[in-house]
C-alpha cells in the first residue's frame, strides 16, 4: 500500500501496528527532488541518518551527479525503512550555494582563501612552535558528535599519542557525557544496555526528560505502532513541556527544573518500601542496595512533591507503573542529562532497574540516549575525554594495553589525570595557559552555555583558532584557519548509534570545490607533523577510511567495544550490526548484562567511579574494595538544591530545548527549505497562567533576560508548567546582517542567557537549570509566534495560530505491505 | 568528658572556618566556575555539620554558637568576585587557585582528623548520640578532602606548567 503524506504537518507519518513481542512492521520511506521520479535516479547509496542520534538506515539517490533524495531501508533493525522529517529534507543543504569551498586564513584581520599548502602550513607551523615553547598542554582539540568513527579514532590518535595533548574532548559533552558517566557509575563501563526491540516487548516504558517524538522520531513511531496494536505499553513521562509524548502517557510529571533526584529517590522510595524489587538479583548482580534504602528511606512522594511541585498522587502512581511492569523499558535524555545533579540522576534511572531485576532480557532494558549522530563514536574512539576503546586511564595495564596496539611507549599517553572536558579547555584558553584550539564539527560560539564569554575566548589575539566544517559558521567567524570539510554522503565512513547499531555511511557525490574528507585532513595534518612510533614508523599509518576502520579493530579487540566481526563490505551489503561483534558474536549482540556485569571488575572496568556530588574520582583500592567482584553498583544520591534558584529579579526557571524541524545550530536544517519554514525564527514559550500574570499574550515579542544576557523571540503560549520559561537553542546568527553575534543589547541564541555551570561528575553544562525574567518589548498585532503547532510548541489554546504544514514540497511517499 | 568538650569545641570552630574558606573561594574563584559552584555545595555541609555539633554541645553543657549568618554580600564578597572576574584571564591567577585548594585540602583534612578522634573515644564511651553524629558527618568531610584532592590533582599539571 502506498501513501503520500505531508510529512512536516505530520512528522511521524502514517501508522503500522503491532502487538507485544512481534516484529516491527516494515514502512519504506521515500522522498526525491520535486520533478524527479524513481525511475531516474541512477544510484542507490547506503548511509544513515546524521541528524539525530537514532542511526536510521537510509540509501542516498544519486542522478547526474547529484544527491535527489533518500529511502529508507526497510530490511534494517533501527528504522524497518522508515525516516524522519529532517532526514527526509536535511540532505539539501549539501547542495547549498554558502558551502565553504576553498580554506580560509586570516590576514590583516580578515579571513581571505587561500590553498591547502598555506592553511595547513599556518596549523603545523603554529603546532611546532607551541609545543617547542610551551608543550602539548598547549594544544587541544574540540570535536563534535557528527563525524565518522575513522574519523575521530584518527583524531584521537594524533592528540594523544602524537602530540601528546590531554586536552582532546567532543560537544559530546553537550549531549552524552552524562549518559556515559552514568554507565560507567553504574556497570563499571560504557556500552548502552538495552536495545531499540526493547520496545517490541515492554509493557511499561518510562521517558526521562527525552522528548522522544522530537528528538528521535521513527523510535517514537515504533512507540506509536505499539500504542495502536494489541497490548499496548504503558507510558510515564517526566518532562515539563506538554510534550507528544507527555500527552500520550499514562502519567505525566512536570517537575520544577533541577529537581530530578529528589523525584527518582522518591520512586525508589516507593518500589522498594512496596516490596517491588527482586532481591535474588540485587543479591547475586549488585552492591550498594542497602546505602540506597537508606538514603531513600525519608524520601516519600509526600517530600517530593514539596520540592518538584508535582501532586504526590501522581509520584504514587508512577512509582506503581514502573513498580509493577513485567518488562520495563527506561530512556533517558537531555531533560535529565542537562539539567542540575544530571549524573546523580541518571544513575537513579539504572537503579530503577537494578533493585528490579530489569536488565538484559526482551524488554527489559536501560537505554541512556545519545543526542547526535555518531556521539557513540566519540566516546568509543577516545575522544570524549575517555581513552580510545574504554580503557581507564587509572588503569596502568590499560594504558600499558593502548600504548601496545599504538607501538608508543605508555609515557607518551597523557594518563596523569583524566582526559581534560571542553568546558575546562574554553577555561584554559580563557585563562590564557591553551593557545591552539582545533574544533572540528561543531560550533561552539552559538552551542555552549553564556556566549558573550566565548567570543571573548575565542576572539582573544593568544589563542590561535583552527574551525573545520561545512560552512562559515559563527564559530568559524572567529578564527585564523577555516578548513573547508566534506559532508555526509561526500565522504565513506561508519557509525554507531544510540543502540550500538553501527551502519556504513558511503560517498554518493564528490564534495564542493577543494573540500575534503575530515579524515584526510586529520591524516594530511599528521604526515606533516611527522609523526612517529617508538620505532620511527609513522604513528597513524592508515591511508583511508578502510584501512582506518582495520586500525580502529585491531584497537577495539577484546574490549566491551569489539568491532572485529564488522568491516565496511559486510556493513555496507547487510545493514546496521550491534557490538560486540566478533568471533564469539557475528552477528552482533542484542542487549548486554545477559549473564552479569563482568565489565564492572576492578580489573576490567573503564572507571573507578567518582562521588556523585563533588565530581572527586575513586581511587583504585576504593573501587576494589567496594566492589571486588564486579557487580553492578547500585549508587545513592542525596538531592541537592539547584545553584541558581528564582528570585524576585528572576522569577522564572529558564530551561533550553529543541524542535523536530532543527538539529544543533541549524547549520544543515536552517538550509533544508522545508524544515527552516516549519521553525524560521527563535520563540520564547510560557504557560498561559504566567502570561496572564504578566499581562503577555501569544505573539507578543518578549525579551527574556538573566544575569548574562537577553533573547528576543515571539511568545507562543503553551501548556508549559507554570513559572517556567523555555527557549529552543538552535537559532544563532550566520543568517543575520551581523553574522556571529547579536546586533544590540539581545540576540537570537538562546545560550546569551544561560548559566556556565556543569554537572561535576559527567562535566556535562547545564542548560536547564537558570533564573530568568522576561519582558514584553512590542505587542503582536496579530502576528503569532513562528513556533511549530505539531510540537511541544503547540499552542495552548485554539484559534489564531495556523497550523504548521510543509505543502507540496514536503509530501513523502510511504510503502507498506497490504493490510486487512 | 572534658576532652570530647574540647574536640567539639575545635571541631565546631574547624567547619564553621571551612564554611567560610569555601565561600570566600567561590568568590574568589568566580571565573573558576566548577571551583564556585561546588564550593559552595560543600559549604552547606560544614554550615550542616557546625549547627549539628552546636546541638550536640548542649548535651555536654557547651554552649557553641549556631551556624554564622549566610556570608553578606558586603564590599569584600564584591571586591573579591569583581577581582575574580579582573583576574581570571591571567595565568598566574592559577597559582593562587591551587594555593586555595591546597589551603581548603588541609581545613577539611584537620577536621576530618577531629571526626576518627571523636569516632574512637564515642566507641570506647558508649556514647551513642556521638557516634551518631560522627557516622553522619565524617563520610561528608572526607568528600570535601577527597574534592579538594581531585581538583588539585586535575589543574596542577596545566596550571604549573602552562604559566
Amino acid at each position: 500500500m502506498e501513501t503520500s503524506v505531508d510529512r512536516i504537518a505530520e512528522p511521524w507519518g502514517p501508522r503500522t501496528p503491532y502487538g507485544s513481542g512481534a516484529r516491527w512492521p516494515a514502512r519504506t520511506d521515500m522522498y526525491l527532488r520535486p520533478g524527479t521520479g524513481p525511475d531516474e535516479v541512477e544510484r542507490w547509496v547506503p548511509a544513515a541518518s546524521v541528524l539525530h542520534s537514532n542511526g536510521d538506515a537510509m540509501d542516498i539517490a544519486v542522478a547526474r551527479g547529484r544527491i535527489v533524495g533518500v529511502r529508507g531501508r526497510a530490511a534494517d533493525r533501527v528504522n524497518r525503512g522508515r525516516l524522519g522529517p529532517k532526514d527526509l529534507f536535511g540532505w539539501q543543504a549539501n547542495a547549498s550555494a554558502d558551502r565553504l569551498t576553498r580554506p580560509l586564513v586570516r590576514d590583516g584581520g580578515e579571513l581571505v582563501e587561500t590553498d591547502w599548502d598555506t592553511a595547513m602550513g599556518r596549523v603545523v607551523s603554529r603546532s611546532k612552535r607551541l609545543l617547542e615553547r610551551q608543550g602539548p598542554g598547549a594544544i587541544g582539540f574540540y570535536t563534535t558528535g557528527q563525524l565518522f568513527l575513522e574519523e575521530y579514532y584518527t583524531l584521537a590518535v594524533i592528540a594523544r599519542a602524537g602530540i601528546g595533548t590531554n586536552h582532546l574532548d567532543g560537544n559530546t559533552r553537550l549531549c552524552t557525557a552524562t549518559a556515559a558517566e552514568a554507565l560507567k557509575e553504574s556497570f563499571g563501563c560504557d556500552g548502552q544496555p538495552g536495545s531499540y526491540t526493547d520496545f517490541d516487548h515492554a509493557d511499561v516504558i518510562a521517558l526521562f526528560g527525552h522528548n522522544m517524538a522530537e528528538t528521535q522520531p521513527v523510535l517514537w513511531m515504533r512507540i506509536l505502532d505499539r500504542l495502536e496494536g494489541t497490548d499496548p505499553p504503558r507510558l510515564v513521562c517526566v518532562d515539563p513541556r506538554p510534550t507528544p509524548v507527555a500527552r500520550r502517557a499514562d502519567v505525566h510529571l512536570a517537575p520544577r527544573s533541577g529537581t530530578n533526584v529528589a523525584l527518582l529517590n522518591a520512586l525508589l522510595h516507593r518500589i522498594i518500601r512496596n516490596g517491588r524489587v527482586d532481591h535474588e538479583f540485587i543479591e547475586a548482580h549488585t552492591v550498594g542496595f542497602e546505602e540506597l534504602t537508606a538514603r531513600v528511606r525519608e524520601c516519600t512522594p509526600a517530600w517530593a512533591a514539596r520540592i518538584c511541585q508535582v501532586p504526590a498522587a501522581s509520584i504514587e502512581r508512577a512509582a506503581e507503573l514502573i513498580g509493577g511492569a513485567e518488562r520495563l523499558v527506561s530512556t533517558v535524555l537531555q531533560g535529565v542529562y542537562q539539567s542540575h545533579q544530571a549524573t546523580a540522576a541518571a544513575v537513579q534511572v539504572n537503579n530503577l532497574h537494578l533493585v528490579r531485576g530489569m536488565l538484559g532480557r526482551p524488554g527489559r532494558g536501560v537505554l541512556q540516549m545519545n543526542g547526535q549522530p555518531t556521539a557513540q563514536n566519540t566516546r568509543e574512539c577516545g575522544a570524549n575525554g575517555d581513552l580510545p576503546g574504554f580503557r581507564n586511564w587509572q588503569n596502568e595495564q590499560h594504558v600499558a594495553d593502548l600504548a601496545r596496539v599504538w607501538n608508543v611507549t605508555p609515557e607518551t599517553i597523557p594518563h596523569y589525570a583524566p582526559p581534560t572536558h571542553a568546558m575546562q579547555m574554553f577555561r584554559y584558553a580563557e585563562q590564557g595557559s591553551l593557545r591552539m584550539l582545533w574544533i572540528s564539527g561543531t560550533n561552539p560560539a552559538v552551542s555552549l552555555p553564556e556566549l558573550a564569554r566565548i567570543r571573548r575566548i575565542l576572539s582573544q589575539d593568544r589563542l590561535f583558532v583552527v574551525v573545520q566544517d561545512l560552512f562559515l559558521t559563527e564559530t568559524a567567524q572567529l578564527a585564523d584557519v577555516v578548513l573547508p570539510a566534506a559532508a555526509w554522503g561526500e565522504k565513506t565512513g561508519t557509525f554507531t548509534n544510540a543502540d550500538r547499531t553501527v551502519h556504513f555511511s558511503g560517498k554518493a557525490v564528490d564534495p564542493p570545490g577543494e573540500a575534503r574528507a575530515d579524515l584526510d585532513i586529520f591524516l594530511d595534518y599528521a604526515a606533516r607533523m611527522g609523526f612517529r612510533d617508538k620505532d620511527g614508523a609513522p604513528l597513524v599509518g592508515w591511508h583511508d577510511a578502510e584501512s582506518a576502520f582495520e586500525a580502529w579493530q585491531r584497537c577495539s579487540a577484546g574490549r566491551p567495544c569489539d568491532y572485529t566481526g564488522l568491516s565496511h563490505q559486510k556493513l555496507r551489503e547487510g545493514g546496521g550490526i550491534q557490538w560486540p561483534c566478533n568471533e564469539q558474536a557475528p552477528e552482533g549482540t542484542e542487549r548486554l548484562y545477559t549473564e552479569g556485569f563482568t565489565w564492572a571488575h576492578p580489573d576490567v572496568c573503564e572507571s573507578y567511579g567518582k562521588d556523585l556530588v563533588t565530581g572527586a574520582s575513586m581511587e583504585p583500592a576504593e573501587y576494589r574494595s567496594l566492589n571486588p567482584g564486579g557487580k553492578a553498583v547500585i549508587k545513592a544520591a542525596e538531592y541537592l538544591p539547584p545553584h541558581e534558584d528564582t528570585s524576585v529579579e528572576f522569577p522564572l526557571q529558564l530551561i533550553t530545548g529543541r524542535t523536530l524541524y532543527h538539529f544543533h545550530t541549524r547549520t544543515k536544517t536552517g538550509r533544508a527549505p522545508q524544515l527552516n519554514a516549519a521553525a524560521p525564527e527563535v520563540w520564547v514559550e510560557l504557560s498561559a497562567g504566567e502570561a496572564a500574570q504578566q499581562d503577555l499574550a501569544e505573539g507578543d515579542l518578549v525579551e527574556v533576560a538573566t544575569p548574562r544576557g537577553a533573547v528576543r523571540g515571539r511568545l507562543r503560549i503553551t501548556a508549559i508548567r507554570d513559572g517556567m520559561v523555555f527557549l529552543p537553542f538552535h537559532y544563532g546568527y550566520w543568517d543575520t546582517a551581523e553574522g556571529h553575534r547579536p546586533g544590540g543589547d539581545s540576540g537570537r541564541a538562546a545560550n546569551e542567557a544561560t548559566i556556565t555551570d556543569w554537572d561535576p561528575a559527567s562535566k556535562q553544562p547545564l542548560f536547564k537549570t537558570a533564573a530568568a525574567r522576561i519582558g514584553l518589548v512590542e505587542r503582536a498585532a496579530g502576528t503569532p509566534a513562528p513556533a511549530p503547532t505539531t510540537t511541544a510548541s503547540a499552542p495552548a489554546g485554539t484559534g489564531g495560530v495556523p497550523s504548521t504544514t510543509g505543502g507540496p514540497q514536503a509530501v513523502a511517499l510511504h510503502t507498506t505491505e497490504g493490510r486487512p | 568528658m572534658n576532652g570530647v568538650k574540647l574536640t567539639l569545641r575545635a571541631l565546631h570552630h574547624g567547619e564553621r572556618a571551612l564554611e567560610r574558606r569555601l565561600l570566600a573561594v567561590a568568590q574568589r574563584h568566580r571565573t573558576e566556575h566548577e571551583i564556585h559552584h561546588v564550593s559552595r555545595d560543600l559549604a552547606r555541609w560544614s554550615r550542616e555539620h557546625a549547627a549539628r555539633l552546636a546541638e550536640q554541645g548542649r548535651h555536654y553543657g557547651l554552649d557553641l554558637s549556631g551556624p554564622a549568618g549566610h556570608l553578606p554580600a558586603d564590599a569584600l564578597a564584591v571586591l573579591r568576585e569583581r577581582a575574580a572576574v579582573a583576574m581570571g584571564r591571567r595565568r598566574e591567577a592559577g597559582l593562587l587557585l591551587l594555593h586555595d585548594l591546597r589551603s581548603l585540602y588541609l581545613s577539611a583534612a584537620g577536621n576530618s582528623v577531629h571526626w576518627e578522634m571523636l569516632a574512637q573515644t564515642a566507641q570506647a564511651t558508649k556514647d551513642t548520640g556521638l557516634l551518631a553524629l560522627v557516622s553522619s558527618c565524617h563520610p561528608q568531610t572526607l568528600r570535601q578532602v577527597r574534592w579538594a584532592n581531585t581538583m588539585i590533582k586535575n589543574l596542577a599539571p596545566q596550571l604549573l606548567s602552562g604559566l
